[in-house]
């Protein structure tokens, strides 16, 4: 289905608090494309929750996404958003930040594998 | 028979009797396929469907150790973070999407792609470089296995879709096309009965017309009258008929 958009895809996209992006950036995963286009967000108690959307409706549009990473406090906030999102492309990952502890049960992905693996 | 459910509107015909059979086997046959197709997706869905969960948690873990190395990094050299931000430009950090077919089904599933660039070596070179570096490789290891949870959550989320998909399929041809096409059948050879018999009754009609004109000509050569052709002068044979007849009928 995506295949054919899915091989020029090769970016990892974040969206989390100022730790977790310096570690990945660290990492080096940090990349500014030609039109000064960031791909991570920082998120801190001032950002307003409209900035958080608009970057998530950002990455996950954004062709050269093949993974967004999203800290899961963060992805609590605009909850209905990432519930909504369905895609394969780019895949949404909610990772645990250092404040907040992971929570299985509230990872959108991780409820539709409990919900299925119940029935 | 015909009015029970939906049919197709085909005139009764053997030829239209010989396609919708062929039709009919076709979609048992799709039936049949699309539903090992189901049974192998399925199979495959619920392996990656363990996989995701374990890989879940797994991550929680290697992220808080991550997590734990950035504090060590914070310890010893301050607040690195603006400088970090400041220093992205390339992502030496990329991922690879390669392909795996599963019945048809295209998964793509992630590779990590690293370039060993020399990013941030000026980070940390006061001091805790060390712990600098430390924290690059434990993130570096920590990203591997968010991509390797993101190929098995892309194969999930792909896989629920077309497993969907052919859920759909299976159960129309289950519930719909094939009663249709088992309606139409039993419709046309219902139809083609009701032909048959009618056929047969003409038929039985047509001789019994023949032995009447039959016995009606004997009779009138006997009378030494003229013998009409059965097939002409249809009226003046009933007539015959009629006052031939009222003799007979004594009961």
């Amino acid at each position: 289905m995506a295949s054919a958009s899915s091989k020029d895809r090769n970016l990892l996209a974040v969206i989390g608090d100022e730790d977790s992006i310096t570690g990945l950036l660290l990492a080096g995963i940090g990349h500014i494309n030609e039109q000064q286009k960031k791909n991570f967000l920082v998120v801190d108690s001032k950002t307003q929750v409209s900035a958080i959307e608009s970057a998530f409706q950002e990455f996950t549009s954004r062709p050269d996404v093949a993974v967004l990473l999203i800290n899961q406090h963060i992805a609590e906030k605009i909850r209905p958003t990432v519930d909504k999102y369905q895609q394969a492309f780019p895949a949404l990952l909610e990772i645990p930040s250092k404040d907040h502890p992971y929570d299985p049960s509230k990872d959108s992905v991780l409820k539709r594998v409990q919900k299925m693996s119940a029935e | 028979m015909s009015t029970t459910g939906n049919r197709e509107n085909v005139f009764a015909t053997r030829m239209a009797l010989t396609n919708t059979k062929l039709r009919l086997k076709g979609a048992q046959t799709g039936h049949s396929l699309l539903a090992k197709k189901r049974d192998a997706l399925t199979t495959r869905f619920r392996a990656i469907l363990k996989k995701v969960d374990e890989a879940k948690r797994k991550m929680g873990r290697v992220m808080q150790l991550a997590s734990f190395s950035m504090a060590e990094v914070t310890y010893t050299t301050g607040d690195i973070s603006y400088l970090v931000q400041e220093q992205a430009k390339q992502a030496s950090f990329k991922v690879k999407t390669k392909q795996e077919n599963v019945s048809g089904v295209v998964l793509p599933t992630f590779e990590v792609d690293r370039v060993p660039g020399s990013d941030f070596n000026l980070t940390g070179l006061g001091r805790g470089g060390q712990q600098v570096l430390k924290a690059k490789e434990v993130y570096a290891k920590a990203i591997e296995t968010l991509v390797e949870l993101a190929s098995l959550q892309t194969a999930f989320t792909i896989l629920d879709e077309v497993i969907r998909a052919t859920n759909r399929r299976v159960n129309a041809i289950e519930h719909i096309v094939i009663p249709r096409l088992e309606n139409t059948i039993k419709y046309i050879l219902s139809e083609l009965d009701e032909m048959d018999r009618e056929e047969f009754f003409r038929l039985k009609k047509v001789q019994g017309k023949k032995k009447r004109d039959a016995a009606i000509r004997t009779e009138g050569e006997t009378d030494a009258a003229s013998s009409p052709k059965p097939d002409s002068g249809e009226a003046e044979h009933t007539a015959n008929l009629l006052s031939s007849k009222d003799e007979d009928v004594i009961f």
